[in-house]
């Protein structure tokens, strides 16, 4: 049975250190599972957020070996096989303990947004659309909402500019509305004052960490992009849309 | 089994955090995908900048290169000095004829302290549709900018971040640069049409089907760009109700998955083009058809 050393780092914002803990992996084996093992003979304090073990509820973000990783989603087979195994907590967010971030600044971004807002349903009370107008904005349900892209994001981690951009999971939340065929309200106005869709640069970090493998960027981000040069950059289509009267939104259909 | 504590360098951020350029805890191979792009896009300034400086073996019989294509105006011969002083003008070698050019001859206004070519006239277009590529962004954000370098690694210049929202803000017109594109693609498959006859009979060469695999990769490349798929449907949240644009959508997001693959094979299809067409020019390589 092998064994694998990890630094782990131990501490909160006051201060802290990496300590190493060895211990003998089984086949099989995620990281979460080492840190489970490490906890339950060697750190019993060292805090940990988890919850499902199966990458569905986005608890377990962490940084493995310098990348943003889910711990349950890291088997100890993918990691190289010589050398100590550092886990550090996400960079992006306030540090609570060990590896235990403060994400609240995210669900304060969310509330920002404008809801879902349909029409009026059919004369039968229902709501009708096909499932080619379902496609595309199913992509985004997949969002497990893990933070990942966010701690990744260079614009959030290293330029700090949380004031000026919402981040990569909250442009994805705002392109699955847009292009929702119910939703009537507009959210390009918000997208580009208020949300900062500008300052992402399109590097696609976001869509290389995303344990859900939902193309961020090109299917969410860059489309939102292109709506913001529909509405504001574009000359020729400024020009159509005030020569047909068109509204606030874009033309649909 | 814990042993003692690693002490923190500086720059450290609490979670033991790197804080400088290019720092990271990856321990993963990062540095060959920016460095590789840096490479290859150097590599093709480079090349394009000296063929378009050369300004001479651009077409051999029916092949244009594609750096020179369409000629716009040409130049048949330049004047140049002798040791003893003597002023001379002598044939450009691998020129465009003047029939082939869009307004004929170099217009005379043109300065004499201004190299000519007929790249010159060109080479903005095709440029600036790659230098706004949402694919090429990406990459010369990262690799040429280091902003970021890699992902989850220290960027450069942080304080002066501003995204797209300033200088960049150009950016967002990447849509027009499209349209040019799409003329150029017209323009490179009627050449590569033009390369299967010579002196108005038909026939293959390797040159044929060089030119004809640059129009289309370039067309992949073109067609899989980001705007045009939102042009053609993106924009729309109804595609139950335009199945003609959903249908074009879709096929514009097969080469869109694709896009860097396309970006560059057509990048360094048209570098060897051009080589090709210059080196046949030049007697470098044969002239292998069916012309004989």
């Amino acid at each position: 049975m092998a064994e694998r050393t990890f630094e782990i780092w131990r501490g909160d914002r006051s201060g802290g250190e990496f300590k190493e803990y060895t211990e003998e992996v089984d086949e099989g084996m995620v990281v979460l599972d080492m840190l489970h093992r490490i906890q339950a003979r060697q750190a019993n304090d060292l805090s940990i957020r988890w919850n499902c073990k199966a990458g569905k509820c986005g608890s377990c973000s962490m940084e493995i070996n310098g990348m943003p990783r889910l711990a349950c989603m890291t088997r100890m087979n993918q990691l190289p096989a010589e050398g100590k195994i550092k886990v550090q907590p996400m960079k992006t967010f306030p540090l609570i303990k060990d590896l235990v971030t403060d994400v609240s600044w995210n669900y304060r971004q969310n509330e920002r947004i404008r809801p879902f807002k349909p029409p009026a349903p059919d004369s039968d009370g229902k709501y009708r659309f096909q499932q080619a107008d379902a496609d595309r904005v199913q992509e985004f349900r997949k969002c497990i909402e893990c933070f990942l892209c966010q701690n990744t994001c260079h614009v959030l981690r290293d330029h700090r500019k949380q004031e000026h951009f919402v981040g990569p999971r909250f442009m994805i939340r705002v392109a699955s509305l847009e292009m929702h065929p119910l939703d009537t309200d507009d959210r390009i106005p918000d997208l580009k004052n208020e949300f900062g869709s500008g300052w992402c640069n399109i590097t696609r970090c976001c869509t290389e960490v995303c344990p859900e493998s939902i193309n961020i960027t090109d299917n969410g981000i860059i489309p939102m992009k292109e709506r913001v040069v529909d509405r504001y950059y574009d000359p020729v289509a400024r020009i159509l849309r005030a020569i047909t009267g068109g509204g606030k939104k874009l033309p649909t259909a | 089994m814990s042993t003692e504590a690693n002490r923190l360098p500086t720059a450290t951020l609490p979670g033991g955090h790197l804080d400088c350029t290019g720092c990271t805890h990856r321990t993963d191979d990062w540095k060959t995908g920016p460095t590789a792009t840096f490479l290859g896009l150097l590599l093709f300034i480079v090349y394009s900048t000296a063929a378009a400086f050369q300004g001479e073996h651009y077409m051999y019989e029916n092949y244009l290169s594609p750096m020179y294509s369409p000629v716009v105006f040409t130049q048949l011969e330049r004047t140049v000095t002798t040791p003893e002083g003597e002023t001379l003008k002598v044939a450009i070698p691998g020129a465009a004829p003047v029939e082939h050019a869009w307004f004929g001859l170099k217009p005379d206004a043109w300065p004499e302290w201004l190299p000519f070519s007929p790249a010159f006239l060109i080479l903005a277009f095709p440029g600036a549709f790659r230098f706004t590529c949402y694919y090429y962004r990406k990459a010369y954000y990262r690799s040429f900018w280091a902003n970021p370098i890699g992902c989850a690694v220290g960027p450069f210049r942080r304080g002066l971040y501003r995204g797209e929202t300033h200088l960049l803000l150009f950016q967002n017109l990447h849509r027009y640069a499209l349209y040019f594109a799409i003329v150029f693609i017209g323009i490179l498959y009627y050449d590569a049409y033009m390369g299967f006859f010579r002196h108005g009979e038909f026939g293959v060469g390797l040159g044929s089907i060089v030119l004809l695999l640059n129009a289309t990769f370039l067309a992949c490349y073109t067609f899989g760009c980001h705007s045009f798929r939102h042009l053609v449907g993106g924009r729309l949240n109804w595609f139950s109700k335009s199945p003609l644009a959903h249908a074009l959508w879709k096929r514009a997001s097969f080469l869109n998955e694709r896009h860097m693959f396309f970006a560059w094979l057509s990048l360094f299809w048209v570098g060897f083009t051009d080589f090709f067409v210059r080196a046949t020019s030049m007697g470098w390589i044969p002239d292998i058809s069916t012309w004989g």
